[in-house]
């Protein structure tokens, strides 16, 4: 195996663009991609709810695409632009549908909500007058344990009919 | 979590992929992750290295074939093929993906790692089974062709072995097909699943009864061919917390009947 990139090894160095900022840093390859976001990058608003693929609050989008990052390696991330919860309202104004969170006293503890917001978000940019049922598959992936889901639904309902 | 130490490597073609895996017995293929990292994380699985196979163009594919045969590349994800204009030759696929776990899974699991991993509460095995799937292994002496019934060997284990790689399911035409489940909770956990598919004659694959898909010929479509077929497997289902071996059984033969009705359904009554 001649060049870097097919070779095996147990660390390497990645790029990633997270929220519009470029980071490059060394990562161990048996580091889960949610790790590297909150420990290494200190951006802590994703957060580790189960670690095993099923409450979705490490929910994170990579390259467009919605992914549980406790489920991929940092060093597979190399090369893409990640967005967190961070990255919705970086001007420091709510977005809609952070908004419609808050209106709609869509959380409670708050653990998942950056799962949930991230979800929430990848459906909306895709459907723009999602159904209730739209939704509840949309969410399917991200447990909440304080609201019963229904504020939740309405929140993203709302958020819809504002043109988040 | 932290995984155990592993190395890591990123192929962009099969045969530096095939390299890597034949180089060391400690190596795996990473295809989606969605199972493999979370046993790493339990340390049920502990790869020395890992073959990340998302760098593959050639495996990623899904292609119509003008006799309607589909060609599906492995790393293929739930969401490429139920967005796929081309699998839609064969709709059940789709259907069938998107009643795998919720949407961040479907994005990142392939098709290629729910078969290989074959576990046995997984829908996909069932499902190629009944429909004639064939599978393209490649290895060091070139790429054999193998059917689903001598692909899926045990409870993860199937025909691709160590230093092997998959790198192509093939799926005949065919639209009369039918897909039943019982999860826990919408689109969770497999209980019992069935597929059926009428292709000139009917196959019913029956899953999580069994190490592996049980794939029954009815002699006819009625129920009560599909039954008779079912009793005469002689099942003997494992039991665990969600369901005893009776409940499985009585499952199985619930399922078929529903498989078969949308597959008759389907190829016009």
């Amino acid at each position: 195996m001649a060049n870097g990139a097919a070779a095996a090894s147990s660390s390497r160095a990645i790029t990633v663009t997270v929220n519009d900022t470029v980071y490059e840093r060394d990562v161990e390859a048996r580091k889960l991609l949610i790790h590297f976001i909150r420990d290494d990058l200190d951006l802590t608003g994703s957060h580790i709810g189960c670690d095993t693929g099923n409450c979705g609050a490490c929910s994170v989008i990579v390259d467009g695409v919605l992914v549980k990052s406790c489920m991929l390696l940092a060093v597979q991330a190399d090369g893409t632009a990640i967005e967190t919860v961070e990255g919705l309202s970086e001007s420091g104004e709510l977005t809609p549908l952070q908004q419609a969170f808050s209106d709609h006293h869509a959380l409670q503890c708050g653990y998942c909500t950056p799962g949930m917001l991230m979800s929430a978000t990848a459906l909306l940019r895709v459907n723009s007058d999602p159904s209730e049922e739209q939704i509840k598959k949309a969410l399917q992936g991200n447990i909440c344990r304080c609201t019963g889901y229904w504020n939740i639904f309405e929140a993203v309902k709302a958020a819809a009919g504002n043109g988040a | 979590m932290l995984l155990r130490e592993v190395e890591y490597a990123k192929p962009s073609t099969v045969a530096e992929a095939l390299a890597l895996l034949v180089a060391d017995d400690g190596a795996r293929a990473l295809a989606g992750g969605q199972t493999l990292i979370n046993v790493m994380k339990a340390r049920a699985a502990s790869p020395d290295v890992l073959v990340d196979l998302n760098g593959i163009e050639e495996l990623k594919g899904i292609e119509l074939a003008g006799d309607g045969t589909l060609s599906i590349g492995p790393m293929a994800t739930y969401a490429d093929i139920i967005g796929s204009a081309e699998a839609k030759a064969r709709p059940i696929l789709g259907e069938v993906c998107a009643q795998i776990a919720d949407v961040q899974v479907r994005n990142r699991g392939t098709i290629g790692g729910n078969v290989c991993a074959n576990d046995p509460t997984n829908h996909l095995p069932p499902l190629v089974a009944a429909i004639g799937a064939q599978f393209h292994i490649a290895g060091s002496d070139g790429v054999r062709v193998v059917p689903a019934e001598e692909f899926f060997l045990g409870v993860y284990l199937t025909a691709v072995g160590p230093g092997e790689l998959l790198t192509k399911i093939t799926i005949p035409a065919g639209k009369s097909d039918g897909f039943a489940a019982v999860t826990l909770g919408a689109d969770g956990t497999c209980i019992a699943n069935a597929a059926a598919s009428i292709n000139g004659s009917l196959r019913v694959a029956l899953g999580c009864v069994d190490a592996v898909p049980v794939v029954l010929k009815p002699a006819a479509t009625d129920d009560e061919a599909v039954r008779a077929a079912v009793r005469g497997a002689g099942l003997l289902p494992p039991a665990d917390v969600h369901a005893s071996s009776d409940y499985r059984t009585h499952l199985a033969e619930v399922l078929a009947l529903r498989a078969v009705r949308t597959a008759v359904e389907r190829a016009g009554g």
